[in-house]
C-alpha cells in the first residue's frame, strides 16, 4: 500500500536545525469513510420523517405556549421541586446514617441497614407509595402517645406520602453510594490521620469524607435527576406535582397530549439546570486530584474568544 | 534511664501467618535505631506495632516507660480506649513508605491539619510552625502546592515536616526512600540526617545500608521474625556474624 505525501519542501535545503523550525507535518489524503455519509443520510431521513409525522397529526401546538405559565401549571413546578429536594434530602441523611451503620463494626446495626437496603431496594417505588397511601385502610389511628393523636387520613397527607415513598426508598441507593465512596478511600489515609493522634470521628469528618465526596457526588448528581423525574410517580398518591398539574390543565382544556409536551419540556429544563449545578459541584470536590482543574464552560468560551485570531494549531 | 522502646518477647500474627516470633530489643533515647531484612521479615509489622497500629499478640512492648495500648493494674491488663491511644500516638510521628499525604489539602494544610485538630492549636501559630518546617526540610515555597503537584521525594519530605508538626519524641520511618526514584533518594536522607543530629529519637527501617552505617547508632538485622543479629551498624555491615546476615548483605551491599 502506498501513501500520496505531499513534499513540498526544497530538497536543496539540506539538513535543519531541529531545535529551531518545527519538523514539518505529514499532508496525506485521508481514507474516505462512505459508510458515514450514508449513515447520516439515513438518519436525517428517519429524524425529518418523525418531524413531518408529528407536524401532520392533530397537535395544537399553540397550546404549550398558552399553558406554560399556566399557574396551576407553575404551582405544580414549584411542588415538583420541593417534593425532589425534600425526598433527596431525606434519602442522603438517612443514607449516610445506613452506611456508617452499615460499615460499623456492631454486627446488629450492620444486619439493620443490610436489611433495610435489602427490602427497600427489593419493591418498585410505585408499589411502596401506594403502600403509603393505602395503610389508612389498617390503621384507623395515629398515637404517639402524648406527642401526637390523630385520625390516619388527615395524618398521612398526599405530601407525605410521596416524602416518605421516595425518600426512604432512595435512602437504601443513597447508602449503597455512600458506602461504595467511604471504601474508595485509601486505608493509608486513616492510618496516617491515627498516627498523628486523630480520633475515628475526627479522621472521618476531615479526612475520610471529603475524598469519598468525589466518588459519591457524580453518582448523587444522577440520583437527583432521577428523583425530579420519579416524582411523577407521585401522582398515584394524589399528590399535585407537574404532572398532576398538567393532568389537570389537560382535563379542562381537553388538550392532553400537548400537556404531556408541556411537562416534558418543562422536565427538560429542570434536568438541565441541575446537570449544571451538578458539573461545578464535581469541579469544587476534585480539588488537588489533578493537577489542573478542567475549565468551566464559561472559561472556555472566554479561552476560544481569545485564541479566535490566532492561526489554527498556534500552540506553540 | 528509660528507654524509650522497650520489647520482650514481642509476637504478632495474622490469622494463620506468624510474623514476629519473639523479638526482644531496646531503643535507647536520641538513638537512631536501623531495621534491616528481607522484605516479609516483620520489620514494617513491629515498627507499626510501636505505635499500635497492629496489637501484638503475646510479650511486651512500652514506649518511654508506658505499655503500649494497655494500662497495667496490679497484675492485670487493661486495653486502652481509643481516645486513649490517639493520645498516645501525639507523641510519636511516623513516616510512611507510600507518603499517605492528604490529596485535598495543601502542603501547608497538611502540616498544619493535627496541630489544629488534635492539639486545639490556633490557626496562626500552627501555620508558623508549619511554614518553618517546610522550610527545614528545604520546601518553603511549596507550601500552596497540592501533594499531587509535587514528586515523590518532595511528597516524603512534606510527610516528615507533618510527622514533626506534633513534636514528637520518637519518630518511626517505614522504609521512607522505598517508594522514590534514586535521584530523590538523597534530600529525603538529608533531612533525615539534620533531625538525627537534632537528638530525634528515631527507628528507621531502610535498605539504605549507607544512611544506616553513616548516621545509625545501632542497628538489628531480622528475618523471618525474629533479630538474627544487632550491634552498632559499622560491626554488623561490615563484619556479619550470621550466615543469613552475610547471604543477606552480600545481595544488597
Amino acid at each position: 500500500m502506498t501513501v500520496d505525501i505531499d513534499k513540498s519542501d526544497d530538497p536543496k535545503e539540506g539538513p535543519r536545525d531541529a531545535s529551531s523550525t518545527a519538523p514539518e507535518s505529514i499532508k496525506a489524503i485521508p481514507v474516505r469513510h462512505y459508510g458515514r455519509y450514508v449513515s447520516a443520510v439515513v438518519a436525517i431521513g428517519v429524524l425529518v420523517a418523525l418531524v413531518y409525522a408529528f407536524a401532520q397529526g392533530d397537535v395544537n401546538w399553540g397550546a404549550i405556549p398558552d399553558y406554560f405559565f399556566d399557574g396551576q401549571i407553575l404551582t405544580g413546578v414549584k411542588n415538583t421541586v420541593i417534593i425532589t429536594v425534600l425526598a433527596m434530602l431525606l434519602g442522603v441523611v438517612l443514607g449516610i446514617i445506613l452506611a456508617v451503620m452499615r460499615l460499623s463494626k456492631n454486627p446488629v446495626t450492620s444486619a439493620i441497614a443490610w436489611f433495610y437496603i435489602w427490602f427497600f431496594r427489593g419493591t418498585p417505588v410505585y408499589v411502596q407509595l401506594l403502600v403509603w397511601f393505602n395503610l389508612g385502610i389498617v390503621f384507623e389511628y395515629i398515637n404517639l402517645g402524648p406527642v401526637y393523636k390523630d385520625e390516619w387520613s388527615s395524618f398521612m397527607t398526599p405530601f407525605l406520602c410521596a416524602l416518605l415513598g421516595l425518600g426512604l426508598n432512595e435512602a437504601a441507593y443513597m447508602a449503597e453510594i455512600c458506602r461504595a465512596g467511604l471504601q474508595a478511600v485509601d486505608e493509608g489515609q486513616t492510618e496516617a490521620a491515627h498516627a498523628l493522634g486523630m480520633s475515628h470521628a475526627k479522621t472521618l469528618r476531615r479526612i475520610v469524607v471529603p475524598q469519598a465526596m468525589r466518588v459519591i457526588v457524580p453518582p448523587t448528581g444522577n440520583e437527583v435527576i432521577n428523583m425530579l423525574k420519579t416524582s411523577s410517580l407521585a401522582v398515584a398518591v394524589q399528590y399535585t406535582e407537574l404532572l398532576r398539574a398538567t393532568q389537570n390543565v389537560a382535563q379542562t382544556s381537553g388538550a392532553t397530549v400537548e400537556m404531556l409536551f408541556l411537562a416534558a419540556v418543562w422536565y427538560m429544563i429542570l434536568t438541565s439546570v441541575l446537570s449544571v449545578g451538578q458539573y461545578y459541584l464535581e469541579r469544587h470536590y476534585a480539588r488537588g486530584s489533578s493537577r489542573s482543574l478542567p475549565m468551566t464552560p464559561f472559561q472556555r468560551v472566554r479561552v476560544n474568544l481569545l485564541s479566535l485570531g490566532r492561526p489554527k494549531g498556534g500552540m506553540a | 534511664m528509660t528507654q524509650m522502646v522497650k520489647a520482650e518477647g514481642v509476637h504478632k500474627s495474622f490469622g494463620a501467618a506468624h510474623i514476629l516470633k519473639g523479638i526482644d530489643l531496646e531503643v535507647a533515647p536520641r538513638e537512631v535505631f536501623c531495621l534491616i531484612g528481607p522484605s516479609g521479615s516483620g520489620k514494617s509489622t513491629f515498627l507499626r506495632c510501636i505505635n499500635h497500629l497492629e496489637k501484638i499478640n503475646a510479650g511486651r512492648l512500652s514506649v518511654d516507660g508506658e505499655l503500649v495500648g494497655y494500662r497495667q493494674k496490679g497484675d492485670k491488663l487493661y486495653e486502652l480506649k481509643d481516645s486513649e491511644v490517639a493520645r498516645k500516638r501525639r507523641d510519636i510521628g511516623m513516616v510512611f513508605q507510600r507518603f499517605n499525604l492528604f490529596p485535598h489539602m495543601t502542603a501547608v494544610e497538611n502540616i498544619m491539619e493535627a496541630p489544629i485538630q488534635v492539639r486545639g492549636e490556633a490557626k496562626a501559630v500552627a501555620r508558623a510552625r508549619a511554614e518553618r518546617l517546610l522550610d527545614r526540610v528545604g520546601l518553603s515555597d511549596k507550601a500552596g502546592s497540592y501533594p499531587s503537584q509535587l514528586s515523590g521525594g518532595q511528597q516524603q519530605r512534606v510527610a516528615i515536616a507533618r510527622a514533626l508538626a506534633m513534636e514528637p519524641k520518637l519518630m518511626l520511618f517505614d522504609e521512607p526512600t522505598s517508594a522514590l526514584d534514586p535521584e530523590l533518594v538523597g534530600d529525603v536522607l538529608d533531612v533525615m540526617r539534620d533531625l538525627a543530629q537534632d537528638g530525634m529519637t528515631m527507628i528507621v527501617v531502610t535498605h539504605e545500608m549507607g544512611f544506616a552505617r553513616e548516621v545509625g547508632d545501632a542497628l538489628v538485622f531480622m528475618d523471618d521474625g525474629v533479630v538474627v543479629e544487632s550491634g552498632h551498624p559499622r560491626d554488623v555491615l561490615t563484619n556479619p556474624q550470621h550466615d543469613r546476615t552475610k547471604s543477606f548483605l552480600s545481595k544488597v551491599l
